[in-house]
């Protein structure tokens, strides 16, 4: 058994309902504590109704695999199916209710791209800092500190403090500190999804060289694309508990299946459920919404998506030049027909998001996927090579006389 | 299959050469792992250095706060309670603005420190719930960083003393002993006060209110000899007085030696640093989740 660089057994994580809010004031607790009595006797009637914990939420439940050395393993699910709790507590950052993990070698984990900058410090200085923050001896980084400059482009601006770097240069240091990690176990939380394309190109590459060295990799992402880009295997989680362990292109394959059904609910935030179907030869997009304030424009956006996250076209009621779109509205339903493009036969994923025009309230990648059939009235079966999108194209022939008589003669 | 307790002896026989990490769900009363900590050494000292670099970015005076802070203070002081308040008789022979610089440097030292350690998981909310390291150096770093500044305020103090023509004893010695008192005092109060805080935001502002109320009740702008004999041994429970005594002794030969009263506050800071470290260890697996 001791072989295996990653070992979970029967791991779970409880929350307590209203844990998860920002914080408690006193003041919450003391009313807490005057109404105990009431709690109490609330409770002990209560028990008799449902045994189970009320009360408490599972975030994670009985999760248990294993995770040989240099193996890249994929963890994918929905939003709230436990994936970061998971992270989460392999990275020691919170810890589990109930059963216990165990991991072989040094661990770095990468939740989040430039844990630990500074805004006041030199490009320099966060290099340092940030390698510290993630396990990094001194030594260490000063070995690999040109490695790591030249791949993250800031050359020229290695002394300038690091609020006046474009948020692109940003980024790229602080992956560039994180990529250069040595740790035998790499935990990584959707960190892909920055950066400009060529950027991301680069971290795919180093992601997959990081994977070639040996290392074991745990991987979380919505990117199905890169999720089997650089792993074999993938595991999907689904409320807390492990659906499905295997090959990537099944496990895949499978969640985007059981995701197909087009709907999705949100637990909290100001989109309570989002449906996306197909309807005749177009695509409609219901939202309901609700929220404390009323909207100075009620934006609603989405990216379609195909089945490996390549986006494909979205809009908005902002860049659709509809500047006070449901303006003083607090909720309702917004509806969206796309008519073009048209989308061949095939499954689709749907990125979200919802903002007021000013700040973004929601953004939830690849939160729904759906299946379309036959947007373009032709029975064929298209192949693949065509794409994913139906052109609407005009075809004309025209008679050219002299020329047809000529090419006769 | 929620068995920790049945598997856990399958973990039993580690294996030597190669590192574990074993995640298991909280248990009892941890203590603080020394080991652990040295490990991460490099990270405090990185945390401590940040924060001096950054403290006065940015500001036109920069490091020269560090000596204006005490100063203006002290001359604040020597107006209004020593001119005024004709509390410059206590101090003795000794200039009575000499006298409150002297009892200024640890007590800025302490107030500092504290309330930027008690508030240090707050405003370390995004490291604390993304990466993993030791949570106790947290609270720790800002002590390091209070030290820079007070080692730069104390030159002032011994310009001061120069300039009034007091000489520096053997006594002057010991006054590391009294800044390590200031410093774990500080540490001891911010252990509970920084637990509390990422539960209870209010522990935010009770802290200016209790330095404020502590430094009357401490012999900062007057001398504790004011306090009546049978009390003053009893008045060492506030380690800060214990340590300003000290300083003034050790400096200025002003208070008489440490004695009971000096016992009195090792007690105190013995006592709030063990039950802070205790009470710390115990709340920081749920950090990341209530915070």
């Amino acid at each position: 058994m001791s072989d295996m660089a990653i070992r979970v057994e029967g791991l779970g994580k409880r929350y307590r309902i209203g844990e998860r809010k920002p914080y408690r004031t006193l003041r919450d607790t003391l009313v807490e504590w005057c109404s105990r009595p009431r709690l109490w006797l609330g409770r002990a009637a209560g028990r008799r109704a449902s045994s189970s914990g009320s009360g408490a939420v599972w975030a994670l439940r009985d999760v248990s695999f294993q995770v040989r050395p240099g193996e890249a393993v994929a963890i994918i699910g929905r939003n709230g199916s436990g994936k970061s709790t998971l992270l989460k507590i392999l990275a020691r950052v919170t810890y589990p209710t109930a059963g216990w993990a165990e991991l072989v070698g040094r661990v770095g984990s990468l939740l989040e791209v430039g844990t630990g900058f500074h805004p006041e410090l030199t490009g320099r200085e966060n290099v340092y800092l940030a390698g510290a923050i993630l396990g990094m001896r001194r030594r260490e980084i000063a070995r690999r500190f040109d490695e790591i400059v030249s791949f993250a482009e800031v050359g020229p601006f290695l002394d300038t403090p690091v609020k006046h770097y474009s948020s692109g240069m940003h980024m790229r240091l602080a992956f560039a500190v994180a990529a250069h990690l040595e740790p035998e176990v790499l935990l990584i939380d959707e960190v892909l999804a920055v950066g400009d394309i060529e950027f991301q190109r680069k971290c795919l590459a180093k992601m997959r060289e990081i994977t070639r060295q040996g290392r074991t990799v745990l991987f979380v992402s919505h990117s199905m694309r890169s999720v089997q880009n650089f792993c074999r295997r993938a595991i999907l989680l689904e409320n807390g508990t492990i659906k499905e362990d295997g090959n990537v292109a099944d496990v895949v394959q499978r969640y985007l299946r059981g995701a197909g059904n087009g709907q999705v609910e949100f637990s909290k935030g100001p989109i309570r459920n989002f449906r996306v179907s197909q309807v005749g030869d177009e695509i409609e997009l219901v939202a309901q919404f609700a929220t404390a304030a009323p909207l100075r424009v009620t934006n609603l956006g989405f990216v379609i998506e195909d089945a490996d996250g390549h986006p494909l076209f979205g809009t908005s009621p902002l860049l659709c030049g509809l500047e006070d779109f449901g303006r003083g509205r607090r909720c309702g339903t917004i509806r969206a027909r796309v008519r073009q493009p048209r989308l061949l036969d095939g499954l689709y994923r749907v990125s979200l998001w919802f903002g007021d025009g000013r700040e973004r309230i929601l953004d939830e990648p690849a939160c729904v996927s759906f299946e379309v059939v036959r947007t373009t009235g032709v029975q064929k079966k298209l192949p693949g090579r065509l794409g994913r999108l139906a052109p609407e194209c005009q075809w004309v022939i025209e008679d050219d006389s002299r020329k047809c008589q000529a090419g006769a003669a | 299959m929620i068995g920790p307790r049945a598997s856990n002896q399958a973990l039993a026989a580690p294996l030597p050469e190669t590192l574990r990490t074993v995640i298991r769900p909280s248990s009892g009363w941890p203590l603080l792992d020394l080991r652990e900590f040295w490990q991460y050494r490099e990270l405090l000292y990185l945390l401590a250095w940040r924060d001096v670099a950054v403290r006065y970015k940015q500001t036109v005076l920069g490091i020269a706060w560090a000596v204006l802070q005490p100063l203006l203070t002290m001359v604040v002081f020597a107006v209004f309670f020593g001119r005024l308040g004709g509390l410059s008789r206590c101090a003795g022979d000794i200039p009575y603005p000499l006298f409150t610089l002297c009892a200024l440097l640890p007590w800025q030292l302490f107030s500092h420190a504290l309330s930027e350690s008690s508030n240090s998981l707050v405003t370390e909310k995004r490291l604390l719930t993304k990466v993993y390291f030791p949570r106790t150096i947290l609270p720790v770093a800002p002590l390091l960083s209070n030290l820079v500044d007070f080692a730069i305020a104390f030159v002032l103090l011994l310009g001061l003393m120069a300039w009034y023509g007091v000489g520096l004893g053997w006594q002057a010695l010991t006054v590391p002993l009294f800044v390590g008192l200031a410093v774990l005092t500080a540490l001891g109060l911010s252990l509970w006060l920084s637990a509390l805080n990422a539960l209870y935001r209010d522990v935010r502002y009770v802290v200016p209110f209790l330095t404020q109320f502590w430094m009357f009740a401490t012999p900062v702008a007057y001398s504790s000899r004011i306090v009546p004999e049978p009390w003053r041994n009893w008045y060492g429970l506030n380690p800060m007085a214990g340590v300003i005594d000290g300083f003034r002794w050790a400096l200025l030969g002003a208070e008489a030696p440490p004695g009971p009263m000096l016992a009195a506050s090792l007690t105190a800071t013995v006592l709030l640093l063990t039950t802070g470290l205790f009470f710390f260890r115990r709340m920081e697996r749920t950090f990341a989740d209530v915070i």
